[in-house]
């Protein structure tokens, strides 16, 4: 099914625009940077890079109100940045320095903010499901109007605990979009290798929950269909389900030889679809910006990027009594 | 400014690797993104791309070099206006940091050690330490059979493929078994030899798939499960426990699960908590399974082969870090080992190490240090957990009176512990020491490298102990 392009002249102001094009910037340029740090050996394990999906989470943070909630995946830089999360801490966490958000404790994969609601972070293929349903039950419960966006990829869209999950979002009717990030790839399976329909969106029928398919790389196409799930979700109507149709540009993780695609493929993404490109021609086609401004920009996320990885290899390691720290909670 | 390009760290686990294979000479332009060499790691032949934009100004390492430490500078990247004539390698800016203090060099998949096969049995290289310790007390093959170097990793896969060659109800099942040739490339090559009949690539769906596994072993057939980690077995938990090893006692034993369940398991390098853990103690709780964890190449390959034939449920667990280690295996038609029978690596007179899978590493290292100092250590490897040789164990204590067991795994409840309640309950009067467990720590594994180190257990932890005991 062909996704949905945003309509051609959106009624956009020029500081939102360049606002998702800062935003889509600040992740890749961190990500390249991450990826640059790995292969230095300052940052170790897995890391998996966001490079090619920036639209879908800045254009649903765009959509997102102070005090809702996100989850998602091991693949999570991008959602913290995103999230207003601070690229230093980010960083420093890849590092393992005690700068990081979990004092280097969990890494790449296992990050958390209490303060921007990001509920990590996860490693285990669709565990964070049921969880972000979990976070909606509890705004339910507390009836304060809050959404919680949980992200998962295609490749989790197969695990059991989704489906759990759906039928109790809907039986009880929880403020969670469910954001399906089609990229197309679980590690070396393509989806169609893996699932029986190729239609992500429509597995909510059965359980009585709304979905849609929405270009992910379009960030005003993601923003305009995350405020109608939004909005269906505090109206008290339950779930809303997102396939947003992605592509991831590098490998699954650092170490994946990438045999199962073309490179011809992955370059045809790169030159016709990037997200980036798109606000960016955007940007310049409504003279919303000259190229000295976007340089100027380009510069400004190059700074934030080049002082997070300087703080990321500065902060020292973590004490090593921190090896027995927040293994139980002190009783209150 | 000129920039060295320093070889990438492209896995987990890679400390140095063969750069394969340049695409770009020197005097061609680059740009952030292009695919500019080839990098054979440990586990598969990456594309290296460059991170910076500039012209390539000199190649450092030419290509077909093996065994090039990551971080060496590679090759020097000049911008416009620059020559590469300029530039002397101190004039090069290396954004590289200090290297971290990774682990210990380790013995590389050696080809190059293949003269040594006159080696005695458990002496060969790649035996991680075990030097030229005494041989083995009864060797697994017959005196005079010809031995071949072989990766744990080569020899997981020929016991499969043996085992899948000889008959055809066994199959694989699993993620990224098939098409990518299996995630940590244990079944490389099986898709192509038995097809997609037998090589099955399922979804992300563990629960899924391991009780469907259990039907099909119900229903007559006998399945490999491969888990990408163990880790990810924790999903299927309920199925392996409550189905798999069950249902034989529950159908007063008309039937039951032969069936294999396999893939790394433990620590594997900086991938945190949810991804590094022992889960060895955990189902040898389990009345019902069977639990191997071997360490060497011809223990992988003697008892997976068992195992695939055993009409029990048997939970295999594999170590990704033993993986590429090579060690010697017999060159034998049919080569399998019992379950149930301990190999004893060295024999020795002051003190019994006892451990199995990867915690091997620590006591051969250990013992041959102790050696040194004139202690003299017996070392018994396991390999199966369930059943246990308790014979073999209670034998060596009774000469050496005292015990130290080493594993990766928790403190909690771990196969030590029973080891303990063992010599307590039967050697109680040949102990001269309290029995000590080296485990890993009693905390989730963290992802900071200092930290990581401490979670682990230690060969000088294991030397401590054994100090400990023996009062030296
Ligand atoms: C339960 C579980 N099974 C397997 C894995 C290994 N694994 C990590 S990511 C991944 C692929 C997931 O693909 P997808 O859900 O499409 O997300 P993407 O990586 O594309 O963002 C797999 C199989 C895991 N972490 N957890
Ligand atoms: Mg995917």
């Amino acid at each position: 099914m062909a996704a949905r392009r945003a309509t051609k002249k959106p009624n956009i102001s020029k500081d939102e625009l360049t606002q998702y094009y800062r935003d889509m910037l600040l992740i890749r340029r961190f990500e390249e940077k991450a990826g640059q740090l790995y292969g230095m050996g300052l940052i170790g394990g897995f890391c998996h890079l966001y490079i090619g999906q920036e639209a879908v989470v800045v254009g649903l943070e765009a959509a997102a109100e102070e005090g809702d909630k996100r989850v998602t995946s091991y693949r999570d830089h991008g959602h913290m940045l995103a999230c207003g999360m601070d690229p230093g801490g980010v960083m420093a966490e890849l590092t393992g320095r005690e700068g990081g958000y979990s004092k280097g404790k969990g890494g790449s994969m296992h990050m958390f903010s209490k303060e921007k609601h990001f509920y990590g972070g996860h490693g285990i293929v669709g565990a964070q499901v049921p969880i972000g349903a979990g976070l909606a039950f509890a705004d339910r419960y507390k009836e304060n109007g809050r959404v919680t966006f949980t992200y998962f990829g295609d490749g989790a869209a197969n695990q059991g605990q989704v489906y759990e999950t759906f039928n109790m979002a809907a039986l009880w009717a929880l403020p969670v979009v469910f954001v399906i990030e089609n990229n197309q790839y679980a590690m070396g399976t393509a989806q169609q290798r893996s699932t029986s329909t190729p239609d992500l969106h429509t597995r909510g029928e059965a359980f009585g929950i709304p979905g849609e398919v929405v270009d992910g790389m379009d960030v005003l196409a993601v923003k305009t269909a995350g405020e109608k799930a939004v909005g269906h979700c505090r109206a008290g109507k339950g779930p809303y389900i997102l396939e947003v149709k992605t592509y991831r540009y590098r490998g699954h993780s650092m170490s994946d030889p990438a045999k199962y695609r073309t490179r011809e493929e992955v370059q045809k993404m790169r030159e016709e679809r990037d997200p980036i490109e798109h606000v960016r021609a955007m940007l310049l086609e409504g003279k919303h910006a000259s190229e000295e401004d976007l340089k100027a920009i380009d510069k400004e996320i190059k700074k934030v990027v080049n002082d997070s990885a300087e703080f990321a290899r500065e902060s020292p390691e973590p004490a090593l009594d921190e090896l027995w720290t927040d293994i139980y909670a002190e009783a209150r | 400014m000129a920039t060295e390009i320093l070889m990438p760290a492209l896995s987990p686990t890679m400390e140095e690797g063969t750069l394969a294979k340049w695409l770009v000479k020197e005097g061609d332009s680059v740009s952030s993104g292009d695919i500019i060499a080839e990098i054979e790691t440990d586990k598969a032949t990456m594309e290296f791309e460059a991170v910076d934009e500039g012209t390539l100004g000199r190649i450092l390492i030419s290509e077909g070099t093996q065994g090039v430490k990551v971080n060496t500078p590679i090759a020097v990247l000049v911008e416009e206006g620059e020559s590469a004539e300029d530039i002397k390698t101190e004039a090069a800016t290396t954004t590289a940091p200090a290297p971290e203090p990774g682990p210990p060099a380790q013995p590389r998949d050696a080809d190059a050690d293949k003269d040594q096969e006159a080696a005695p049995p458990g002496s060969g290289p790649g035996q991680a330490g075990s030097g030229s310790g005494p041989s083995q007390a009864e060797p697994d093959w017959p005196e005079g059979t010809e031995m071949r170097q072989q990766t744990v990793r080569d020899a997981l896969r020929d016991a499969m493929a043996e085992e899948m060659r000889g008959d055809d109800d066994v199959f694989l099942m699993g993620e990224e078994v098939g098409e990518y040739q299996g995630a940590y490339k244990i079944s490389q090559g099986l898709l192509d030899e038995f097809g997609p009949k037998r090589v099955i690539d399922t979804p992300i769906t563990e629960h899924g798939f391991t009780g469907l596994a259990v039907g099909a072993a119900f229903g007559g057939l006998k399945p490999i499960v491969e888990f990408m980690t163990f880790n990810f077995a924790m999903q299927a938990m309920d199925q392996i426990v409550n189905s798999a090893a069950k249902t034989l006692y529950m159908s007063g034993g008309q039937m039951g699960a032969p069936m294999v369940f396999r893939g790394p398991n433990g620590a594997a390098a900086r991938v945190a908590a949810q991804h590094s853990q022992d889960f060895a103690a955990w189902f040898s709780h389990i009345p019902g399974l069977k639990v191997a964890m071997p360490y060497s190449a011809s223990d992988a390959k003697g008892l997976l082969k068992t195992a695939i034939r055993d009409p029990n449920p048997v939970i295999f667990l594999e170590n990704e870090i033993l993986y590429g280690k090579s060690f010697d295996v017999p060159v034998l038609e049919d080569f399998t080992l019992p379950f149930g029978k301990a190999r004893i690596w060295r024999t020795g007179a002051d003190v019994t190490l006892v451990s199995f899978g990867i915690g091997m590493t620590y006591a051969l290292e250990a013992a041959e240090k102790l050696a040194e100092d004139g202690i003299d250590a017996e070392v018994i490897d396991l390999r199966t957990l369930r059943p246990m040789d308790s014979a073999a164990i209670l034998e060596s204590v009774k000469k050496t009176n005292r015990c130290v067991t080493v594993e990766e795994g928790f403190p909690r409840g771990s196969i030590g512990n029973q080891i303990t309640a063992l010599l307590m309950e039967q050697a109680f009067d040949w102990l001269d020491a309290p029995v000590i467990n080296c485990t890993g720590k009693d905390v989730p594994m963290p992802y900071a490298a200092n930290l990581e180190k401490h979670a682990l257990t230690s060969t000088a932890e294991v030397i401590e102990a054994v100090r400990k005991v023996t009062y030296r």
